[in-house]
């Protein structure tokens, strides 16, 4: 069962500060889809080394959303990707698919 | 303290921004999403701390350690708990900081970085600088980083918002001003004799009341830094 993304950490660190709160969540907004789109065609074209590296990315990402046992799981598959590694790649994309869910209702 | 965020996700780059933003002393004055176009802003302007991603594509943190000759302090940001103990093996790295970052941990590097500033000045000193004679700076021409060997300089010409560093065989024209270059040299082996000249020490043939020749270049002396380069003659 995959956790359930939250902005608790963001909160956190924006306190009052709401400004950067809207400006965090404009910026995972874009970010994140993009780092998606990158990570499916690198596995699509078999570029792992390449995809390892996104999956860093999208990794750090996890951890603000609060996502920690997703976190580990990214690391685990990291390191697979950069040994050549794909098995782990349809559980990950259901992670992805719940935080592009979670995405669109903040 | 100045300091630039160098991250390639533009979500660790506002973190760390809001990060600094809780922290007075902390003024951030630039953002970079690579390493390279870090490196040749600090070429121009004096920092003093660099919060800086070691895991980048293409030019990786630690290629960034590796290439600056006088580093400022910098302050590790990153997702990879094993890089810790290889971090420290470079001197101008202070901390090293775990995604995500907490407001409390990065207080503690700032107050690592206050302790350490009290016991030695932040940022590419002088004495470094002086260290330095000899030894290269890289200059910023056309989005291309170039090595000059300080010794190979023999003056430097300001030309508005240009400077003109000449050396025996080329003539660079970089955008940057006299005073942030001088800044960059060692003050045992460069002198600037006039507001539009810097010279290489080494380099004069001889002096004339009010001009020194260097290499073809007769270098106007000011009345306000002869006594300076007079003094730092070894006269007979």
């Amino acid at each position: 069962m995959i956790e359930t993304p939250n902005l608790n950490y963001i909160k956190e660190l924006a306190g009052e500060d709401i400004e950067f709160e809207k400006k965090f969540i404009h910026i995972i907004k874009k970010e994140f889809p993009e780092e998606v789109d990158t990570y499916l065609e690198q596995i699509q074209t078999n570029e792992l080394l390449m995809a390892a590296e996104t999956v860093h990315k999208l990794k750090h990402k996890f951890n603000i959303l609060g996502l920690e046992k997703a976190y580990g799981y990214a690391v685990t598959y990291e390191e697979d990707l950069r040994e050549g590694n794909n098995k782990m790649d349809m559980d990950f994309r259901s992670i992805l698919q719940k935080i592009t869910k979670y995405l669109t209702t903040i | 303290m100045n300091c630039i965020i160098i991250d390639d996700e533009a979500a660790a780059r506002a973190i760390v921004a809001q990060l600094c933003s809780k922290i007075p002393e902390l003024d951030v004055i630039e953002q970079f999403d690579n390493a390279i176009e870090a490196i040749k802003f600090l070429n121009q302007q004096n920092i003093d701390v660099v919060f800086l991603d070691i895991h980048m594509p293409g030019f990786s943190g630690v290629d960034f350690v590796q290439t600056l000759k006088n580093p400022p302090k910098i302050v590790l940001t990153t997702s990879d708990t094993n890089f810790a103990i290889e971090a420290y093996e470079y001197e101008s790295i202070v901390d090293y900081l775990v995604k995500p970052i907490t407001l409390e941990r990065f207080q503690k590097s700032i107050q690592k970085l206050k302790n350490i500033s009290q016991q030695s000045p932040v940022g590419p000193s002088k004495e470094a600088g002086e260290t330095a004679s000899g030894e290269d700076l890289y200059i910023n021409i056309d989005r291309r980083l170039i090595k000059l060997k300080l010794n190979e300089i023999t003056v430097i010409e300001a030309k508005g918002d240009y400077i003109d560093i000449k050396t025996e065989k080329e003539v660079y024209h970089v955008h940057t001003t006299l005073k942030k270059i001088k800044e960059k040299l060692p003050e045992k082996v460069f002198m600037q004799i006039h507001r539009s000249f810097i010279i290489n020490f080494n380099k004069i043939i001889d002096i004339e009341d009010n001009s020194v020749l260097i290499g073809k270049n007769v270098i106007p002396i000011s009345r306000s830094n002869r006594p300076e380069l007079m003094r730092r003659l070894n006269l007979l």
